[in-house]
C-alpha cells in the first residue's frame, strides 16, 4: 500500500505528510510536480504550503503541473486524492472539488487547534471516524475561507458532500463553517485543517488525524 | 544599459587623486578615508569607496564592539554536549550534539529596518539568519523571535508591532519553518526603536559542515538565488547618483524586500547541491551583499578573487556598478565550484527553477578584482575590506547617575498585605503586557510545520526532535530582562544567561552553548559603552562558570530615540541537548496531575527592584537586581534534568517575571487545571508570591515520587520546600486568597486583543 505525496515547489507539509502516511502503516513514496508518473501509488495526498509561492492565486498554478494531470485524470478513475490546505485550494481550482478559498476573514494568519466534526465518515479517508466523530486537530492558513455560491452549498450540504465542519469559533469565516468537502463519488477530499500534524502525542496537540490514513488505507485494500 | 554610465576605473582613480569623494556622506571618517588610501596608494573608485564605507560601517565590522568582543575567546570552547565545530566569526556556530549529529543555531537583529518597514524589516530579518544556519551546510529546522516594543498601547506600537508579527509570519510560516519561542516585551524606551531580533536553529551530521572559503585557484564563483536589484542599498545611493545623468532613477529604497517562495526553493536547493557534494565554499549574501560575499570569501581562501558584475543577473538593468556591489536584494547565495562541478551544480538549480550564473573564479592574485563593462572598477586587497577595517576602544564610564538609581529600590515601596489586596495584585499583574498572554502573536506563527516540535511557546523552551528513531533532541530558549541590566549591566547580563539557561534546563535538556543579540545604544556615548563592556564581562564570567561557551552571535549599536537610549538588552540564547525528547518537562498542570505535589526549588529573598511588580503597579525602576547565582543555577539544572530523566516530576516551570504567582498562573492555564498554594513557614505571602529572585523553579511531584525526589535536593542540599497540590480549577493561596482559573484566564487573554484588534 503506497500513499504518494506530492512536492510542489513551495510545499511545506509534505514531509508531514509522509510521516503520517508511514505512522498509519502504509509506504509513503515522494511524487514530484514536474514527473507525470505516479509510480505506482495506491492513493496520493496534496500536501500544505505555498505552492508557486501562492502567485496569482493559492494553488492556481499548481493545478497546471504534469502531475496534476495525471491525478485528475485518475481521480476520475476512483484514485483516492486528500488534498490538506494548499492542497485544497490545488482541488478546487482543478475543479475536482467545487468552490473556492479565500483569505480569512481576520485577514491574519492563523495557526491552532480546533476542533472539528466529521460529518461524512463514508469518503475513502474518513471510514475510520464515527460518524459525527468531533477530534481536534491543527488549523493553520492564511487563505483558509471556504466559499461557494448559495446553491452549491445547498448542494454540498443537501447531498451529504460536507466531511467535516469547524466546532466553536470559526476560525478563517468559511461559509457554514464548512472545514472539508468531497465529491460524489466519496475519493477526493479537501481539507483547510491538517491531519498530518495530529499523528504522534509528542508533536501534535492529539493524535486524532491519524484516521485519515488509516482510512484509505482501508479503502484501498476493500476496493 | 543606459549609454549615460560611465564607471570611476581604477586607472581613472590612479590619474586623478584629488577628486571630491563623498567619503562624509557615507558615514566614513577623515582617518578612515586617509587609511584606505595609504592601502589601496590612492584615492578609491567609487566602488571601492562603496566597498569600504559598508564594510566598515559598525554594523559589519564590530569597529565598537570588537575589543570588547574579543573577551568571549576567554570561555573554553568546549560543550557539555560535544566539540565546538565552528564558532565566532562563522556564518554561525556549530557543536556537536552526539549520533554524528551537528546543531547550528545563531540569534541576529534586525531592529532598525523593522522600525522603517515593520513587515519588510522583520521578515528579511528571518530570510537572513535562516540564509546564515543554511550556509554553514545544515538544514533549518527552528526559529524564533526576541521582540520588543514600545507601550502596548502607544500609536507607533499599533504601526509596528502587527506589521512585524505578519512579517516574521509571513515569511517563516512560507518556509515551512516551525517558530517555536522567542519573547514579546513592552517597554517606553524602545518605542522610537523595537527590537527586532530573530534566531535559527538548524541541524547536519557531521560531514555535511561547510565553511565560507574561496580555496582552489581557478575555481568558479556561483551567484545563485534572486536577481540583484536596487533594494536594500540606502545611504550608498549617493555614490550612484553620481554615475547617472540628471534626472535618472537616483532614490533607491533602504529596506530590502523578501520573497518567502525563492527562499524555499533556495534552502532545498542549497540541500541537494550539498548532498550532491558539488559545493567547495559557500556564503550567504545579506549585509553588503556582494561586497560582503566576494570580500570576505576570498580573504577565508587564496586571497584572490576575480569577479566580472556583467555577469550578475540584474531586475533593474540601470544599476550602477556601485549599487550592484552594494545591493542588498534578499535570497542570494554565493558559492565556490570546481570547473568540473559546475554543470552538476547548474542542472540542480534548474531542478528549482533557481537562477545561477558564473560571475568570477579564484585567483591566485592576492586582490578581489571587480571589473563592469570590461574595466576595473575594484582591485583591492580583500582582507582590509573584510577584517582589517578600524577598530575602536570608545571611551566608556559608570554613568553619574547610576549610583543613583541603585539606591533607590523598590523593596521600599507599599506592598500589597490583605489576602484581597494581594489578588488584586495578582489579577493586575497577569493582565499587564509583559506577564499577559502572548498568543495574539503566536498563533500567527506555524508552530508544527516539520512535525518535529516537541515543545514550543509559551513552554519554557521550544524543543525539537533531531532523530525520530532515537529520539534525540535540541531545546532553545531566548532571554533578557532590560530592565535588570539597566540597574547593573555586568549582573543583568549573567541574569539573562541565568534565567535562558534555566528555561532548557527546567523543560529537561542539559544547557551546551551560547549566541547572543547585544541591543545597546549609541557606542559614542560613553555611558553606553560601559553598559556594553559591563554585560560582556558579566556574560564572559557567567560562561566560564556555567562551562558553556559562547558560538556566535550579533551586536545591535544606536538604538536610542535622541538623547534615550534603550534599556540595554543582551539577548541570550542558550541551547540545551536531550538524549530523548520523550522524557521531556512541559510547564502545564493537566487532569493526569491532580494530586501532583508542588515543590518551589531554590531561595526566595526579598528581591523586588526591577520586578514587574515594581514596574506595572509602582512605574518604578530603581535599586539592585536579584542576585545572581550561578553554581546554584548549576545545582538546580541538574535536579531538573535528572528529575526528568528518572521520571520524578511531571511538570516544572522557572520562576521569572512576575514571581511565583506568575509561573503558578501560567501553568494552571496552560493544562486547565488549578492549585492550592500556601507561603512557606517564614516567608511573607507578598514576597512568596511576587519577589523576582533568580536560581528558582516550580515542580509537579507524583505522589509516588516524593520521596526519591526530596531525596535528591537534600543529598545535593539544595533548598526545596513544598508548596501547594495540584487541584481544582482556581488559584487558591491558603488564607490569603481564591481566583478562578476562569476569572484568571479573562484577565491573562484579553490584553493583546484588545490592544490591537
Amino acid at each position: 500500500m503506497k500513499i504518494g505525496v506530492v512536492t510542489f515547489p513551495g510545499s511545506l507539509d509534505d514531509a508531514d505528510a509522509r510521516r503520517a502516511a508511514a505512522v498509519a502503516g502504509a509506504e509513503p513514496v515522494a511524487l514530484w510536480h514536474a514527473d507525470a508518473d505516479l509510480h505506482g501509488v495506491d492513493a496520493v495526498v496534496l500536501p500544505g504550503g505555498f505552492s508557486y509561492g501562492d502567485y496569482l492565486r493559492a494553488g492556481a498554478i499548481s493545478r497546471f503541473a504534469p502531475v496534476m494531470e495525471t491525478i485528475i485524470s485518475k481521480a476520475g478513475e476512483g484514485l483516492p486524492v486528500l488534498g490538506i490546505c494548499n492542497g485544497f485550494q490545488v482541488l478546487c481550482e482543478s475543479h475536482l472539488l467545487p468552490g473556492a478559498l479565500i483569505k480569512n476573514h481576520h485577514r491574519k494568519f492563523l495557526c491552532k487547534d480546533q476542533p472539528l466534526r466529521i460529518e461524512n465518515n463514508r469518503t475513502a479517508w474518513t471510514s475510520d471516524y464515527d460518524s459525527n466523530h468531533e477530534i481536534t486537530i491543527v488549523v493553520k492558513n492564511q487563505d483558509g475561507s471556504f466559499v461557494a455560491d448559495e446553491p452549491t452549498l445547498d448542494r454540498l450540504e443537501g447531498e451529504g458532500l460536507v466531511v467535516a465542519r469547524y466546532l466553536g469559533v470559526n476560525p478563517n469565516g468559511s461559509y457554514r463553517d464548512i472545514a472539508g468537502i468531497t465529491n460524489a463519488r466519496g475519493n477526493v477530499v479537501g481539507l483547510m485543517p491538517h491531519p498530518e500534524h495530529c499523528v504522534e502525542t509528542l508533536t501534535g496537540p492529539t493524535t486524532d488525524g491519524l484516521g485519515f490514513f488509516t482510512s484509505v488505507l482501508k479503502a484501498v485494500v476493500a476496493s | 544599459m543606459s549609454p549615460e554610465m560611465s564607471a570611476d576605473t581604477v586607472s581613472n582613480a590612479g590619474n586623478t587623486p584629488d577628486v571630491e569623494q563623498p567619503w562624509a556622506e557615507l558615514g566614513l571618517k577623515p582617518d578612515e578615508y586617509q587609511r584606505i588610501r595609504d592601502i589601496l596608494d590612492r584615492r578609491p573608485t567609487s566602488c571601492e569607496l562603496a566597498m569600504y564605507s559598508v564594510m566598515w560601517s559598525e554594523h559589519c565590522s564590530y569597529k565598537s564592539s570588537k575589543v570588547h568582543l574579543r573577551r568571549f575567546g576567554e570561555i573554553p570552547q568546549e560543550t557539555p554536549a560535544g566539540k565546538m565545530l565552528a564558532g565566532i566569526g562563522e556564518n554561525a556556530g556549530v557543536i556537536d550534539i552526539g549520533e554524528g549529529y551537528a546543531v547550528t543555531f545563531k540569534v541576529e537583529s534586525h531592529n532598525h529596518p523593522s522600525y522603517i518597514e515593520p513587515y519588510q524589516g522583520a521578515a528579511t530579518g528571518v530570510g537572513g539568519i535562516v540564509r546564515d544556519i543554511l550556509a554553514m551546510g545544515a538544514r533549518p529546522v527552528a526559529v524564533m523571535d526576541p521582540l520588543r516594543f514600545g507601550p502596548l498601547h502607544a500609536d507607533d506600537t499599533k504601526r509596528v508591532l502587527p506589521g512585524v508579527v505578519s512579517g516574521i509570519g509571513g515569511y517563516g510560516n512560507s518556509l515551512g519553518l516551525p517558530n517555536v519561542g522567542g519573547e514579546v516585551v513592552f517597554d517606553p524606551t524602545y518605542l522610537g526603536n523595537p527590537l527586532v531580533n530573530a534566531l535559527c536553529v538548524g541541524v547536519m551530521r557531521h560531514e555535511d559542515l561547510h565553511l565560507a572559503n574561496a580555496t582552489g585557484v581557478g575555481n568558479r564563483i556561483i551567484l545563485y538565488g534572486a536577481k540583484t536589484g536596487g533594494d536594500g542599498i540606502g545611504g550608498v545611493s549617493v555614490l550612484a547618483s553620481e554615475t547617472f545623468a540628471e534626472g535618472g532613477p537616483t532614490k533607491r529604497p533602504a529596506v530590502q524586500v523578501g520573497d518567502p517562495f525563492m527562499e524555499k526553493l533556495l534552502i532545498e536547493c542549497t540541500l541537494e547541491l550539498f548532498a550532491a557534494n558539488v559545493v567547495e565554499g559557500i556564503q550567504d549574501l545579506g549585509g553588503a551583499g556582494l561586497s560582503c560575499a566576494t570580500s570576505e570569501l576570498a580573504s577565508a581562501g587564496e586571497g584572490g578573487m576575480y569577479v566580472s558584475l556583467d555577469k550578475v543577473p540584474l531586475r533593474d538593468a540601470s544599476l550602477a556598478p556601485e549599487e550592484i556591489l552594494m545591493s542588498e536584494s534578499q535570497e542570494r547565495m554565493m558559492a565556490v565550484v570546481t570547473p568540473d562541478n559546475v554543470e552538476a551544480f547548474l542542472k540542480i538549480c534548474a531542478k528549482w527553477d533557481v537562477q545561477a550564473d558564473v560571475i568570477g573564479e579564484v585567483t591566485n592574485t592576492g586582490r578581489l578584482q571587480i571589473d563592469w563593462h570590461g574595466e576595473r572598477v575594484v582591485d583591492v586587497p580583500p582582507r582590509t575590506v573584510a577584517h582589517e577595517g578600524p577598530v575602536y576602544e570608545r571611551p566608556y564610564e559608570r554613568p553619574a547617575w547610576q549610583d543613583e538609581l541603585q539606591a533607590d529600590g523598590a523593596e521600599k515601596l507599599p506592598r500589597a498585605t490583605t489576602g484581597a489586596e494581594l489578588r488584586d495584585t495578582l489579577l493586575t499583574l497577569v493582565a499587564s503586557p509583559n506577564l499577559c498572554d502572548k498568543s495574539w502573536v503566536t498563533d500567527q506563527y506555524d508552530r508544527y510545520v516539520l512535525g518535529n516540535s516537541v515543545l514550543a511557546q509559551p513552554e519554557d523552551s521550544g524543543m525539537i526532535r533531531v532523530d525520530e528513531t532515537s529520539g534525540l533532541g535540541v531545546a532553545v530558549s531566548t532571554d533578557c530582562n532590560g530592565r535588570f541590566a539597566k540597574l547593573d549591566p555586568y549582573t543583568g547580563a549573567k541574569l539573562a544567561l541565568a534565567e535562558s539557561y534555566r528555561n532548557v534546563a527546567t523543560t529537561g535538556a542539559r544547557p551546551a552553548a551560547v549566541t547572543d543579540c547585544l541591543n545597546f545604544g549609541s557606542p559614542e556615548d560613553p555611558a553606553v559603552m560601559w553598559q556594553f563592556a559591563e554585560a560582556i564581562r558579566g556574560l564572559v564570567d557567567g560562561c566560564i562558570e556555567l562551562g558553556i561557551p559562547v558560538t556566535g552571535g550579533n551586536v545591535s549599536f544606536y538604538n536610542q530615540t535622541g538623547e534615550t537610549p534603550i534599556l540595554p538588552t543582551p539577548v541570550v540564547g542558550v541551547l540545551g541537548v536531550i538524549d530523548d525528547v520523550s522524557r521531556r518537562t512541559p510547564i502545564g498542570f493537566t487532569a493526569e496531575m491532580e494530586g501532583h505535589q508542588l515543590y518551589l526549588l531554590g531561595e526566595t529573598e526579598e528581591e523586588l527592584s526591577g520586578s514587574e511588580w515594581a514596574n506595572v503597579v509602582h512605574g518604578h525602576l530603581g535599586g539592585r537586581p536579584p542576585a545572581v547565582d550561578l553554581a546554584a543555577e548549576q545545582q538546580l539544572a541538574d535536579i531538573l534534568i535528572n528529575a526528568s530523566r528518572d521520571g520524578l516530576i511531571d511538570a516544572a516551570h522557572d520562576v521569572s517575571d512576575g514571581g511565583v504567582a506568575q509561573t503558578l498562573v501560567e501553568s494552571a492555564l496552560r493544562g486547565g487545571v488549578g492549585a492550592r498554594v500556601w507561603a512557606p513557614d517564614g516567608l511573607d505571602p507578598f514576597l512568596f508570591l511576587f519577589a523576582e529572585s533568580a536560581g528558582r523553579a516550580v515542580v509537579a511531584v507524583p505522589r509516588t515520587e516524593e520521596v526519591r525526589f526530596t531525596d535528591m535536593c537534600t543529598a545535593r542540599r539544595f533548598p526545596h520546600v513544598k508548596i501547594g497540590v495540584i487541584t481544582g480549577d482556581s488559584l487558591d493561596v491558603q488564607d490569603q486568597f481564591e481566583v478562578s482559573l476562569t476569572e484568571l484566564r479573562t484577565a491573562w487573554t484579553q490584553t493583546l486583543p484588545a490592544a490591537l484588534n
